[in-house]
């Protein structure tokens, strides 16, 4: 065996020998470093003959090579070692709990999830979103809307009021949404598409009735539309707010001072235990009231009802919400229970879009 | 309003059964509300004989009897005094539930014998109240043994509430219904019994009249009646007590009844006076201020200025269209009577009812309006009926004044149903339904004229026909037609604001807040200690004295509702609520407030203990956090606000902070919420909150959607650090502030990274240490640059506050 396979043969067994990257480093500084064995036998390089010199000299580079790639793969298997090593002491319990994200604690509740849900709706259908105030004139809330001082349907109300004043006015807690079609109606050219979503108040209290409760009102004004578009409006309304599409509706005639043929409106349910399953004919459960808005109401706010008619409608809110995600004490939406807003809640990050579903 | 079928067959003449009837009703707009037939609870009572009758061997009050109920013959032990053998009776079999007693009956030994059943009393059937003995039936049921009781006692006849809405006072009679049901296709309207039509025997004794001032003469027009002299009252009819007895009321006698009937049966209120109770002439005045009156409901009314009154020489003896007295009533004693068939003005009536506070079913009619006509046939309606039931003899009729003709007639373009409802109908179509329900409809052309009946003052204009027409001929043939689009794809249409609030709840909602939402009113105190309590934001008339003044604030409810939260167990809760705060009663004075409370240890990594380090105790930043989030999400950054230390003093003086917008506006304010605050709403601290008035905001000035060209260079921004010694009462804000503005071009940022107090400052001083970042824009910045910008700093700062660097 030459002198070169022996250093090869030493050093590879070396190299497969060392224990760690520090002793390894050694090998190579004494294999392959400047001062190195390798190099050590390059030096009896000038004595030999051209052909031999060459010769050598390959295969010197060839032993070097060997090593060098042996040293590598080595450092390798050792760094690889020593980083097993350090990631075995690195070990967490992983079942321990995080913490979690505000976000998925964090509640939107469910009126405001459902007044997004009827916007997202009526806006497809053109329909802009108006507002007004809370405490409005008895003008606005009463007499503007058909319902004189003392016609009975303002003792229906259960008005809350505020102290007179010293010109005898007085101030009322709206009592419906309907306050903002007057609104609307006066600032505002035909044709209109408005609906008008917020809360309102009556003096009442009991498990289906609260002092405080939300209205939308919807209000469309132009030359043409009829109470056929209205009864499309609302069928394709409940059809895309319930998701699903046999939404079966009775149109009841009714009362209200504000329109004129006046309709009251059923959806038809059944009961499976405590589930209410929209749709068929087996129940009906009244959600809303609508009509053609009243000639005096459209003449009140300054429209010539021979050449401008429109349909309104306002919904409950709060049983809507009811009807669809299966709440039963309309007392609790006020409490602020956080039991209840946790559960009956919506994530914020559940923007109800039509795309992604209401 | 509730009648029986029974009694809408009087005036209806119909085959339809009883569902859909009362489906029509509904869908025509006389929405029924419930319908019960008695006969259900008591189908299995059978008319049954008692054959023998014998004492039972071990009790002095029983008897054994043996019943025939028609199939068999049964044994049953009976207690009544007046059981023998012979007695036609009504007998209950084993299993039948008796509703007098609330139970049902089992087959049981009483004393020692087995009885197969129960012979009823009145009241066992809740018939009356008569428990004296069992039911004794005429010979007249003899044939009827083993058929059912209510069909021989008339009571399968199902009694039909309905809700009237306002409009309709000519359904608070039964015939008023039974027009509307036969216009809608389910009978025929049976001719209308006009009562006496005879002139009268003789001139009444007792004379009416009018004495109302001329100006005033509106609220009662005309006071009608008749003497009826030699009447002999007794208790009612059968059928007539029956009938009253199925909608609820007591029959009385059968002066009192009548009138009561009438009430129902045509909406025609009325009134019966004991004639020999009366002193000279009746009329009809208005009341002064120092009138009492006592009513028929026992209670004493005073103040009665302006109210229209039915008074004798002597006496008070009504409240005109209300109510009448208790002295001047009829009784059984009764012999001779005046009959009263007045009208009264609606506005008047609902006026003096409501000062009153009285309520009646005379009251209930007149306010929404009967039909002024009928005052004629009230009067001859109740002569007759009189007469039929108590004998007597009719005056001729007496009259005071004229009863009013409302004479509407109107301009009828048939096209407008069409135009209104999209259902096309013919003019027949239109003609006769409206003639069904008693309009006069005239002419042949498009344009017809159509006389309303008076018994409808509802009806003022061509909608109104409109309505008639197609609640009668069936919003079921109002056909959905598809509202136009218009446009391809909907376009934005929530404004500015609108956005805001929506994306203020979903804002806070990340941030770990549930959202509630609290009553608009709270108390007053609360209120007070909130900045409200304002009287023109008190209501007059509050449910509660817990909801009596509009809230100035969200944050009283809703510490309140933590403080509820936190009774029931609740960690530390953080809530938010996004509404409307009142702080005059005036348009603007509504504001639109997102509002957040963060209780305990709730901080914004979550709340309570954890294995890696429990939450600490929420701090003002906390809610200062929230409240910049939110800003942020409008576009606002906190360079672009000024951040003042006067917050209102429901907050903690030293941990609370107003956000403005220049001097005058008030973006919201943020803070812990004061150690007295927290007291007072019963809460465990700390709480801190904060509100932000999202109208407050102003909108954003740019419309354009573009973002502007991004500018960006290759060079590496650096950062220098400084710390300055400042006085304890310098606000970070004015360093980092004043640090920025040292040189616009150059400093992208400032992070103040280090805040220390301690004695080696010396007393009433702090360390600020900011990091300042450079960005250099056209060339590497040198040595002597940097160093320029530094002095900068240094000088901009010690400007603004007299803070000197730190050595």
């Amino acid at each position: 065996m030459s002198e070169l396979e022996t250093l090869e043969k030493d050093l590879t067994k070396a190299i497969k020998d060392a224990a760690d990257l520090k002793s390894l480093e050694e090998i190579r500084v004494s294999a392959v470093g400047k001062k190195c064995s390798i190099s050590a036998l390059m030096s009896g390089l000038g004595k030999m003959a051209p052909e031999e010199r060459k010769s050598f000299g390959q295969s010197v580079n060839k032993v070097k090579q060997a090593v060098t790639t042996e040293l590598e793969s080595r450092k390798a298997e050792l760094e690889r070692i020593a980083l097993n090593e350090r990631l075995e002491t690195e070990r967490e319990d992983v079942t321990l709990p995080m913490r979690q994200s505000p976000a998925l604690t964090g509640r939107i509740h469910p009126i405001s999830q459902v007044w997004e849900e009827i916007t997202e709706i009526f806006a497809d259908l053109g329909f802009s979103m108006a507002e007004g105030p809370h405490i409005e004139t008895d003008e606005n809330n009463f007499t503007k809307l058909n319902i004189p001082a003392e016609h009975p349907a303002r003792q229906e109300h259960d008005t809350f009021y505020f102290n007179e004043k010293e010109d005898g006015t007085r101030r009322v807690l709206r009592t419906h949404t309907s306050t903002v079609q007057v609104r609307v109606m006066e600032n505002e050219k035909p044709p209109l598409r408005i609906i008008a979503p917020g809360r309102v108040y009556r003096c009442d209290s009991d498990q289906t009735h609260t002092p405080m409760f939300h209205q939308v009102e919807g209000l469309v004004i132009d030359k043409d539309t009829h109470m056929g578009h209205l009864k499309w409006v609302l069928e394709e309304f409940c059809k895309t707010f319930f998701e699903v599409d046999d939404v079966t509706m009775r149109f009841r005639a009714s009362h209200f001072p504000f329109t004129e043929p006046s309709a009251e409106v059923d959806i038809g349910y059944s009961k499976k235990g405590d589930e209410m399953i929209i749709g068929g004919e087996e129940k009906w459960l009244e959600i809303l009231g609508c009509g053609m808005v009243h000639p005096n109401v459209l003449r009140n706010v300054g429209l010539d009802p021979e050449e401008y008619q429109g349909f309104a409608f306002g919904i409950g809110i709060d049983r809507l919400a009811m009807l669809k995600y299966g709440m039963s004490d309309l007392r609790a939406f006020f409490a602020g229970d956080s039991r209840w807003l946790s559960h009956y809640g919506f994530s914020p990050l559940h923007v109800p879009t039509i795309a992604g579903g209401l | 309003m509730k009648f029986t079928l029974s009694w809408l067959k009087d005036h209806l003449e119909t085959d339809k059964p009883l569902d859909e009837i009362l489906e029509k009703l509904t869908l025509i707009g006389l929405e029924v509300e419930e319908v019960v037939n008695p006969a259900e609870e008591l189908k299995n009572f059978v008319i049954a004989k008692i054959e023998t009758a014998e004492k039972h061997p071990d009790a002095d009050k029983l008897q054994v009897c043996t019943v025939n109920n028609g199939s068999e013959k049964m044994q049953v032990v009976c207690g009544a005094p007046n059981a023998k053998a012979g007695l036609l009776g009504v007998f209950a079999p084993v299993g039948t539930y008796v509703p007098g007693i609330d139970f049902t009956l089992t087959k049981a030994k009483i004393r020692g014998v087995e009885s197969m059943g129960m012979m009823c009393s009145e009241s066992e059937l809740e018939l009356s109240e008569d428990h004296e003995g069992i039911i004794e039936l005429g010979e007249g049921a003899a044939d009827k043994v083993g058929t059912r009781y209510v069909d021989y006692a008339g009571l399968d006849d199902p009694m039909i509430e309905i809700a009237i809405t306002p409009n309709r006072p000519d359904c608070l009679g039964v015939r008023g219904i039974a027009r509307d049901l036969a216009a809608a296709g389910l009978g025929t309207l049976k001719d209308e019994n006009l009562g006496y039509s005879d002139k009268g025997d003789f001139k009444s004794p007792t004379d009416i009249k009018l004495d109302i001032a001329k100006d005033k003469t509106h609220i009662c027009p005309a006071f009608w009646g008749r003497y009826v002299k030699e009447v002999k009252n007794v208790a009612s009819p059968s059928w007539l007590q029956a009938r009253l007895k199925a909608i609820g009321l007591r029959p009385i006698n059968a002066l009192v009844d009548i009138t009561n009937y009438i009430s129902y049966d045509r909406g025609r209120p009325l009134h019966v006076y004991d004639a020999d109770k009366l002193s000279g002439t009746v009329s009809a005045r208005l009341g002064n201020k120092s009138e009492k009156f006592t009513a028929l409901d026992g209670k004493e009314y005073d103040d009665l200025e302006g109210t229209c009154l039915i008074v004798d020489e002597k006496n008070v003896l009504g409240l005109g269209g209300i109510m009448g007295g208790e002295d001047s009533g009829s009784v059984l004693e009764t012999t001779n009577v005046l009959i009263e068939s007045a009208y009264f003005d609606p506005i008047h009536i609902a006026m003096t009812g409501r000062k009153l506070n009285l309520i009646s079913d005379a009251r209930y009619r007149f306010e929404r309006g009967i039909d002024p006509q009928s005052v004629e046939l009230g009067v001859n309606l109740a002569t007759q009926m009189i007469l039929d039931i108590c004998g007597g003899t009719a005056s001729e009729m007496i009259k005071a004044g004229t009863p009013p003709k409302p004479e509407k007639t109107l301009e009828f373009d048939l096209q407008r149903v069409t135009k209104l409802t999209g259902v096309t109908l013919s003019n027949k179509e239109v003609t006769e339904t409206l003639t069904s329900l008693g309009f006069e409809v005239k002419g042949k052309d498009q344009t017809v004229t159509v006389k309303v009946p008076t018994w409808r003052p509802d009806i003022d204009g061509t909608a109104d026909l409109v309505e008639e027409v197609i609640r009668i001929v069936g919003l079921d043939k109002v056909t959905p037609t598809p509202l136009p689009r218009n446009f391809g794809i909907a376009r934005p249409v929530l404004t500015e604001s609108q956005k805001r609030v929506r994306t203020a709840k979903r804002v806070l909602a990340s941030r770990g807040a549930v959202e509630a939402i609290t009553w608009s009113f709270i108390t007053e105190d609360q209120a007070k200690l909130f900045g409200g309590g304002e009287a023109e934001l008190k209501l007059a008339n509050p449910i509660s004295s817990d909801m009596s003044d509009m809230r100035p604030s969200l944050l009283p409810g809703l510490i309140t509702a933590a403080a509820r939260n936190i009774a029931r167990g609740t960690q530390d809760p953080v809530l938010m609520e996004v509404g409307q705060t009142y702080h005059s009663d005036k348009e603007d004075g509504q504001h639109m407030v997102a509002s957040g409370i963060r209780c305990g240890t709730a901080g914004h990594s979550g709340n309570g203990r954890h294995w890696s380090g429990n939450s600490e105790q929420v701090t003002v930043f906390e809610a200062k956090a929230d409240s910049f989030a939110l800003l942020a999400a409008f576009g606002m950054e906190e360079s672009k606000v000024q951040i003042t230390t006067d917050a209102p003093d429901w907050y903690h003086p030293g941990r609370s902070g107003v956000i403005r917008l220049g001097p005058k506006i008030i973006i919201g304010t943020f803070g812990e919420l004061h150690p007295e605050t927290i007291k007072k709403l019963d809460i465990k601290g700390p709480v801190v909150g904060f509100e932000i008035n999202l109208d407050a905001i102003p909108e954003p000035k740019k419309k354009s959607r573009t973002k502007g060209a991004m500018e960006i260079t290759d060079l590496q921004p650096l950062t220098r650090d400084f710390a300055f010694v400042v006085n304890s009462d310098v606000l970070a804000s004015t360093l980092v502030k004043a640090a920025i503005g040292a040189d616009k071009k150059l400093i992208t940022h400032v992070n103040l990274f280090d805040l220390f107090e301690g004695p080696s400052l010396g007393e009433n001083k702090k360390s600020l240490a900011i990091e300042v970042t450079l960005q250099p824009k056209a060339k590497t910045l040198t040595d002597e640059e940097i160093e320029a910008v530094a002095d900068k700093v240094i000088a901009s700062v010690k400007k603004a506050t007299g803070g000197e660097i730190r050595s």
